[in-house]
């Protein structure tokens, strides 16, 4: 039963990842891909009636988290509590940039939201990196199931972690640049040229860094947290994840040089998906491991919540899920196709 | 300010009093926005469609703000409130969660497609999103309040070993009798604050003599509903809920009413100012008996007052328990007043022609926020200082890592977030207001109007 909250909870999380990832890498190359005011509307109207339904996956899955795994959501939360905090913040700029800038016909007001939109989506990615970061290397966990953590200690990993760390500000810089390819490549998808033209060029630019950052951060994973190795021992079919992962990049690159939309676009939600997976494969069954005493560590054992109340939740989470699926297949399909762009100057 | 628990609180209060600012008019503009589309396809009539549109402008505005400031709340359960999150997070995450499975994809799929697809869609369809939002914003509604009323009044859960609170009876938590009348209360609250901004908005363009034809239409249906609204809100709904406050959590009524001795034929204090050091009201203008009568329908039924009670499960801070009580009561009393006489006007044809009344419209905007914060308020402070009422004090449930710098860091930051948005918020209200319905009519092509139906 634990298992299978683990799994829900991982998957929620990965197509949140998903789903908002791309709206966020849309607003992270915005600015470069939209030139003129009426692209950037045009850019905008992409995600616009689609970004609030994704980002609930956030909220489900983080409800979600909290019935099923009450201490890890307790412990977490707490412990994460000012980049929590932060990207709390970084959601609501980002939210009011996206919705008030088509209100005002302003040069003046537009510019303004567009930047804080464009640079609230960028650090978020970078915040979500970090935090799935911590999550890997592991956090300095007290008998009693608490920690707190604050922004930066030394910036090594070790007992007196940090928030950030070498390898936490790796992490998020892929995440950054995993998004960014994954927006643009949605942004080809729903765009004309020359927006779509850009895009590409975006893609084009960003691949072989997203390569260079993914090997790294392998390699740099096994150096902060060798145990994670474990499980691809005990269960190598986890091994097909790092295939799983060159395949997707590869199917990137070719999308994108012999212009295969869809092809590109699959690849980096596969991308993003196998990253997920192999990393909540890695952990399992810790949910958040402690730096400081391995007995510390949290599993989805000793978090999770008595069994009737996950077995009752396991009816209403497959009845949510049937609806919460159909009203994003009829929303998808009518905003499907490209959005055009609008004769210059037109304004709201 | 050096306490954690002191900052924990006031992050929690005031993040959630503001949040509530706008899910208030969310949920009460959901069904009129409905009634305005019915009418829409009923009558035939563009007009209302242009109304219609209007307010979804300004429910989408509202709605941002809604979603920007209730993200918080869920963080805030974990990030200030770890201990309660961890003993009861068994219980209140299956409602907090049902809340985001089944109320908030519908209502964010749905309001996209309201929004922005109005060109795509026929007006049926259109029509058919519009109850999807509303239906959304009620359900999302209505998983809060049983989470809140489970704090109130727990049912359907056993202790672990542990200490932690687990569900062993899914249907008495979700149909716990406290979150009936709550919601009842609570709904009609926000269809209160609805309909009382529909009204005072359509003052403004009669007095002012701009867009006079949506004027009397917002007037129309807004006083229509506020007068339905008014009432059901003192009668049944707030009648019940203070009886279950009565049997469930007497010494709250007692705060409630500032009733420090209790006694058979217990008066109504209507206003004075509770002492607390002198266990007495200052100033009292009282109605005899009448507070016995209210709660049990006998006019010398014996009311249970403070004295009765061990002074550590006071609620900790009475006089605001009081005058939040109070204000919300007297508030809604005048408010079922004013909306009477506004349905008796506009029955004699003489509302739009009455500037007084109009004047009276426009300037009740504020207070249904007023009568709805004192009201959670009332719930809230009431509960004190208990955090799930009889079970786990409030000084029990904070993150005990988090220090009270770091809080106050954060809280510090909400603060000025929060008034910025609220700057933004008044500065785009206002925008739409002064374009108004007729503006956004010109914009689109306009539908079959049937010629006969002017
Ligand atoms: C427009 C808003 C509004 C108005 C006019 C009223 N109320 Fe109210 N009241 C609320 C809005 C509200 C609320 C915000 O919806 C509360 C807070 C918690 C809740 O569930 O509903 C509430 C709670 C609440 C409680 C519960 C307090 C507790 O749980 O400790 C009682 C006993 C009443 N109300 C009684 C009344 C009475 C007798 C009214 C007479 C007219 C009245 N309310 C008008
Ligand atoms: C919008 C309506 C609400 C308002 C205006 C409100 C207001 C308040 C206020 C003023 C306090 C501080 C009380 C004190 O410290 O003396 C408080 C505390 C709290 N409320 Fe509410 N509340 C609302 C809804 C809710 C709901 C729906 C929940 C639960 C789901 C909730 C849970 C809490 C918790 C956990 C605390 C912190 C502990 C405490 O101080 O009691 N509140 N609220
Ligand atoms: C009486 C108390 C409350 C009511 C009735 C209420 C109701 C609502 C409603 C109707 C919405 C829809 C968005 C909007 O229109 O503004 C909303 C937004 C939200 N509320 Fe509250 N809320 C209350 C307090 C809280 C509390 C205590 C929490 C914390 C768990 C919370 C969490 C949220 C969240 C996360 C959103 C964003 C949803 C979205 O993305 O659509 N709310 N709330």
């Amino acid at each position: 039963m634990e298992t299978l909250w683990f799994v829900i909870v991982a998957l929620m999380l990965a197509t949140y990842v998903v789903l908002d990832g791309f709206d966020i890498g849309a607003g992270i190359i915005y600015l470069i891909v939209g030139r003129t005011p009426a692209e950037r509307k045009a850019v905008l109207h992409t995600i616009g009636p689609v970004w609030d339904g994704n980002e609930v996956w956030l909220l489900a899955a983080g409800g979600t988290l909290y019935f099923a795994f009450p201490l890890l959501y307790a412990s977490s939360f707490s412990g994460f509590y000012l980049p929590l905090m932060m990207v709390l913040w970084l959601l609501m700029l980002r939210a009011i940039g996206i919705e008030l800038r088509n209100h005002v016909p302003s040069l003046v007001w537009q510019g303004f939201f567009d930047v804080v939109f464009s640079l609230a989506s960028a650090l978020l990615a970078i915040f979500f990196g970090a935090a799935l970061g911590n999550v890997i290397r592991g956090v300095p966990l007290a008998a009693d199931g608490y920690f707190f953590e604050p922004l930066w200690t030394n910036w090594r990993v070790g007992a007196q972690n940090g928030i950030l760390d070498w390898y936490t500000v790796l992490t998020g810089i892929v995440a950054l640049v995993a998004l960014t390819t994954h927006g643009a490549l949605y942004v080809i998808r729903k765009t004309e040229p020359p927006i779509s033209t850009r895009a590409r060029r975006v893609t084009l630019v960003i691949w072989p860094v997203l390569l260079v950052v993914t090997l790294l951060s392998l390699a740099a994973t096994m150096y902060a947290r060798p145990q994670l190795l474990d499980n691809y021992h005990a269960y190598p079919l986890g091994l097909l994840v790092p295939f799983v992962v060159a395949a997707a990049l590869g199917m990137i690159l070719h999308g994108a040089l012999a212009q295969k939309e869809r092809l590109a676009f699959a690849g980096s939600t596969l991308y993003l998906a196998a990253m997920l997976v192999g990393a909540a494969f890695a952990l399992y069954p810790n949910v958040l491991p402690a730096s400081t005493d391995a007995a510390y560590s949290l599993t989805i054992y000793n978090t999770a919540a008595a069994h009737y109340g996950l077995t009752i939740g396991i009816i209403w989470w497959i009845l949510g899920m049937i609806l919460a699926l159909g009203y994003f297949f009829f929303v998808y399909r009518m905003f499907r196709g490209k959005v055009k762009l609008e004769a210059e100057g037109e304004g709201y | 300010m050096d306490s954690a628990l002191l900052v924990d609180r006031l992050h929690f209060a005031f993040t959630v009093t503001f949040h509530y600012l706008f899910p208030q008019l969310t949920m009460g503009l959901a069904p009129l926005i409905v009634v305005l589309k019915s009418l829409a396809i009923w009558k035939k009539d563009e007009n209302y469609n242009a109304a219609a549109r209007f307010w979804a402008k300004i429910f989408g505005i509202n709605f941002v703000l809604g979603v920007v400031t209730g993200i918080p709340m869920e963080f805030q359960f974990g990030t200030n409130w770890s201990h309660f999150s961890r003993l009861a997070g068994g219980v209140i995450g299956q409602t907090l969660a049902m809340e985001g499975m089944f109320a908030f994809f519908l209502e964010s799929a749905f309001l996209g497609l309201f929004l922005y697809g109005e060109k795509r869609l026929c007006q049926r369809a259109h029509w058919a999103t519009a109850v999807a939002v509303f239906l959304g914003s009620w359900l999302s509604g209505y998983f809060i309040i049983a989470t809140d009323a489970w704090m109130q009044h727990p049912v359907g859960y056993m202790r672990a070993a542990d200490g932690s609170f687990q569900l062993t009876s899914f249907w008495q938590l979700v149909l716990n009798p406290w979150a009936g009348w709550q919601y009842a209360h609570n709904m009609s609250g926000a269809v209160v604050t609805g309909s009382f901004v529909m009204a005072s908005i359509g003052a403004f363009y009669l007095l002012s003599r701009k867009h006079v034809e949506h004027g009397r239409m917002f007037v129309r249906v807004g006083v229509i509903a506020a007068c339905i609204a008014c009432i059901f809100q003192l009668f049944p709904t707030g009648d019940q809920q203070g009886r279950m406050v009565a049997n469930h959590q007497p010494v709250t009524l007692a705060g409630m009413e500032a009733l420090f001795q209790g006694q058979p034929g217990a008066p109504l204090v209507i206003i004075g100012q509770p002492n607390v050091q002198e266990r007495r009201i200052d100033n009292p203008i009282i109605l005899p008996k009448m507070l016995s009568f209210l709660t049990y329908r006998r006019w010398n039924a014996n009311v249970q007052g403070l004295d009765q009670f061990p002074q550590e499960v006071w609620p900790e801070n009475i006089p605001l328990l009081y005058y939040s009580y109070h204000i919300m009561v007297g508030l809604g009393t005048i408010f079922i007043a004013v909306m009477v006489i506004s349905v008796l006007l506009l029955w004699r044809r003489k509302l739009y022609d009455s500037r007084a009344m109009l004047w009276v419209l426009l300037l009740s905007l504020p207070f249904p926020y007023i009568a709805n914060t004192a009201g959670w308020m009332t719930a809230e402070i009431g509960r004190q200082p208990w955090l799930i009422y009889g079970l786990m004090m409030t000084r029990e449930g904070y993150s005990p890592r988090v220090s009270a710098g770091n809080g106050l860091f954060t809280l510090l930051g909400f603060m000025g977030m929060y008034t910025v948005l609220g700057i933004l918020f008044l500065f785009l209200v206002r925008r739409e207001i002064e374009q108004g319905p007729v503006w956004l009519a010109e914009k689109v092509e306009p539908l079959r109007r049937v010629a006969a139906a002017d």
